[in-house]
């Protein structure tokens, strides 16, 4: 999916540049900070490497090939920001010297493959793989996993970036002057190649590297598993700690303000930007926008665009009011229980899946750490120490 | 043909590439004795400008104007032709080729059998995005047909890049032709021993363990490769050589591409 010149407005692409430098910033300097002096030799080598993968053809079960990117391994053996420099730079000399992919489109294109795919396979794998062994089975699935999530990730932006082109890049009679599809041709076209084909194989080379360092050196993929528990140690359960003590604070505080939510309902009016497409006919709420807008009065209707895109998505509880509840209050109560509970569903089971082994004793318990920075590449694999031979 | 050899064909494509960019270096054309530096700004601000432009005929301009280019700097058409033009008509053209019937708009003509309609905007966006493409393509091509890959490395200093990066770049394509080599042969002398076909689970355990070996290769020539650096003096601070010094001529081109640019750009808009 390496976008070629000419897909992409200049400004979509200058909006992608500006996008993806503060990443290859940060990378740049948390690769920097960690490798010192060795960082030219192995970012050069394992671009190189990048190159290299990029060109494979991959055999897919159904007897067909395809090409991966190799954006979760890289991820999973050097970390994420040393993935997003090389990635990035293996990119550019495809697209400068082997004409795959444009140059006006390259920040596009490290943007959707180098950074979105490598933080999103790095938060994948890390969540799946949890704190296992690094020979257990699981990681292998978290890797194909990390590797499939990550170039339908890519692929969904690249997809938006096609989407929108027409939307805003129009010449005076209407015709797209870049990509010429809409979101709704753009993303299921994009979606529908990626979802199979590469994603599949990015999916067969991210668990076939993994369980073949898990045969050969598994000290190779030790760097994103910082808590991964020794293989004798993983069918011990852990002892089970009580985190209820801890949160019972955080979950009286969270009931109390559940019980005042209704008090939202006080504040009258719509805040300022939220206005609904109807609003805009309406004169009693016509005279509300003007007030709040230094008396300047709103157009006579709904601009094209806001009425065009304003019902894109109907929500379920529209206006935090259930349809099915008379009394607003109980709906806002209602909805706020709904939003939150919800919402510790999700870390619950993020923090069962990240943390294997550690019971939980109660519903509310909510024991995530923030996950760490990726640790120097210890003392085993620092290519700069001497080696034994071979 | 299976994977093996598809991907032992990819391999040497690249490298056969690799050799016939650096012979077109060599040629005595216009565009090969310009300062590198006056090439990479001057053919991007046309490239940057063709992708501006609204007008079709803009587009096509351009493309005239790297045609020229190519022709003054001994660039046969035939070459771009097999390389560029056809390559990008095919894969462009295919995703252009649905538009005039799915993009709405004024009504042109109807196909005969089917009766679809072809709209007026339909067949306009087409024509944009594949001249777009195509005159991007070309231009980009040239510049990389007629400098030396080191010599547009160096050059991407004047438009801001760090030195750090130049170096890594001009490391990793030299390291890349090396890793080719190295994967070619492995994979050659695996093709050598296979007799008949391989059950699926083992030819992706095949591909995969390839691109595993040659992950542990990489990261032990990475190590090999700093420890030489360092035996030869390497601190971590990073030089780059720049021995370019510009004529008259360079000076001239650099005002003809801006020029060019500007009215492709003011033209286009």
């Amino acid at each position: 999916m390496h976008i070629p010149d000419g897909y992409l407005s200049p400004s979509t692409c200058a909006v992608l540049y500006g996008a993806s430098v503060p990443f290859w910033y940060v990378a740049l300097r948390r690769v920097k900070k960690f490798l010192a002096t060795r960082l030219v030799p192995l970012l050069s080598v394992v671009a190189a490497l990048a190159f290299v993968i990029m060109m494979f053809n991959l055999p897919l079960p159904g007897g067909t090939t395809g090409h991966a990117v190799g954006v979760a391994i890289a991820t999973i053996i050097l970390g994420p920001w040393a993935s997003i420099l090389a990635i990035s730079i293996a990119l550019l000399i495809q697209a400068a010297f082997f004409g795959d992919g444009g140059i006006t489109t390259l920040g596009a294109n490290c943007f959707n493959m180098a950074i979105v795919g490598s933080l999103v396979s790095y938060a994948v794998y890390r969540v799946a793989a949890g704190r296992t062994a690094l020979t257990s089975s699981r990681r292998v699935v978290a890797a194909a996993l990390a590797g499939y999530t990550a170039i339908n990730a890519a692929a969904f932006c690249a997809a938006v970036e096609f989407g929108i082109q027409p939307l805003f890049f129009k010449d005076p009679n209407g015709a797209p002057l870049y990509a010429p599809y809409a979101l709704s041709i753009a993303i299921p076209a994009m979606m529908i190649g990626h979802l199979t084909f590469a994603g599949l194989a990015e999916l067969v080379l991210s668990a076939g590297v993994v369980a073949y360092f898990q045969r050969t050196d598994t000290s190779l993929l030790k760097l994103t598993a910082p808590g991964a528990l020794p293989a004798d140690q993983e069918s011990r359960p852990a002892p089970s700690q009580s985190t209820w003590s801890t949160v019972r604070p955080l979950a009286t505080a969270l009931a109390l303000l559940l019980a005042l939510t209704p008090l939202g309902i006080l504040a009258v009016g719509t805040a300022w930007g939220e206005w609904s497409a109807r609003d805009f006919s309406n004169p009693h709420t016509r005279e509300k926008i003007a007030a709040a807008s230094r008396n300047a009065a709103p157009p006579v209707r709904a601009p094209h665009g806001l009425e065009r895109l304003y019902s894109v998505w109907t929500a379920p509880f529209p206006q935090y009011a259930p349809a099915f509840v008379r009394r607003p209050a109980v709906g806002y109560a209602l909805s706020a229980t709904f939003g939150s509970g919800m919402i510790i569903l999700v870390f619950l089971i993020a923090g069962s899946l990240a943390f294997r082994g550690r019971r939980q004793s109660s519903s509310a318990g909510s024991n995530m750490t923030a996950a760490s920075d990726p640790t120097p590449i210890p003392a085993s694999r620092d290519p700069a120490l001497p080696k034994g031979e071979g | 043909m299976n994977f093996v050899e598809r991907t032992l064909s990819s391999f040497v494509n690249a490298m056969e590439r690799a050799l016939y960019a650096e012979e077109h270096a060599k040629a005595d054309g216009l565009l090969q004795r310009l300062d590198p530096r006056i090439k990479v700004i001057g053919i991007l601000l046309v490239v940057i400008a063709a992708a501006m432009a609204h007008k079709l005929w803009v587009i096509g301009a351009a493309f005239a104007i790297a045609l020229i280019l190519a022709v003054s700097s001994r660039v046969s058409l035939a070459i771009l032709t097999k390389r560029v033009w056809l390559p990008v008509l095919l894969f462009t053209g295919i995703i252009a080729l649905p538009a005039p019937l799915v993009i709405s708009g004024r009504e042109v003509w109807r196909l005969p059998w089917l009766g679809w309609p072809l709209t007026a905007q339909g067949l306009a966006s087409a024509s944009y995005l594949v001249t777009r493409v195509e005159t991007a393509a070309t231009l980009s091509v040239l510049l990389i047909l007629c400098t030396p890959w080191s010599h547009v490395l160096k050059a991407l200093r004047v438009l801001g890049v760090p030195v750090l990066f130049v170096v890594i770049l001009g490391m990793a394509y030299r390291y890349i032709f090396l890793l080719l080599e190295s994967a070619h042969d492995m994979l050659e002398s695996r093709r050598s021993r296979m007799v008949g076909e391989l059950p699926g689970p083992e030819r992706r355990r095949l591909a995969a363990a390839s691109v595993g070996v040659l992950m542990s290769k990489t990261l032990q020539m990475s190590g090999d490769v700093y420890s030489a650096m360092l035996a030869r003096g390497f601190r971590g601070e990073v030089y780059v050589l720049d021995d370019f010094k510009t004529a008259r001529l360079d000076w001239i081109m650099l005002a003809v591409f801006v020029a060019l640019a500007s009215g492709v750009f003011y033209c286009g808009r």
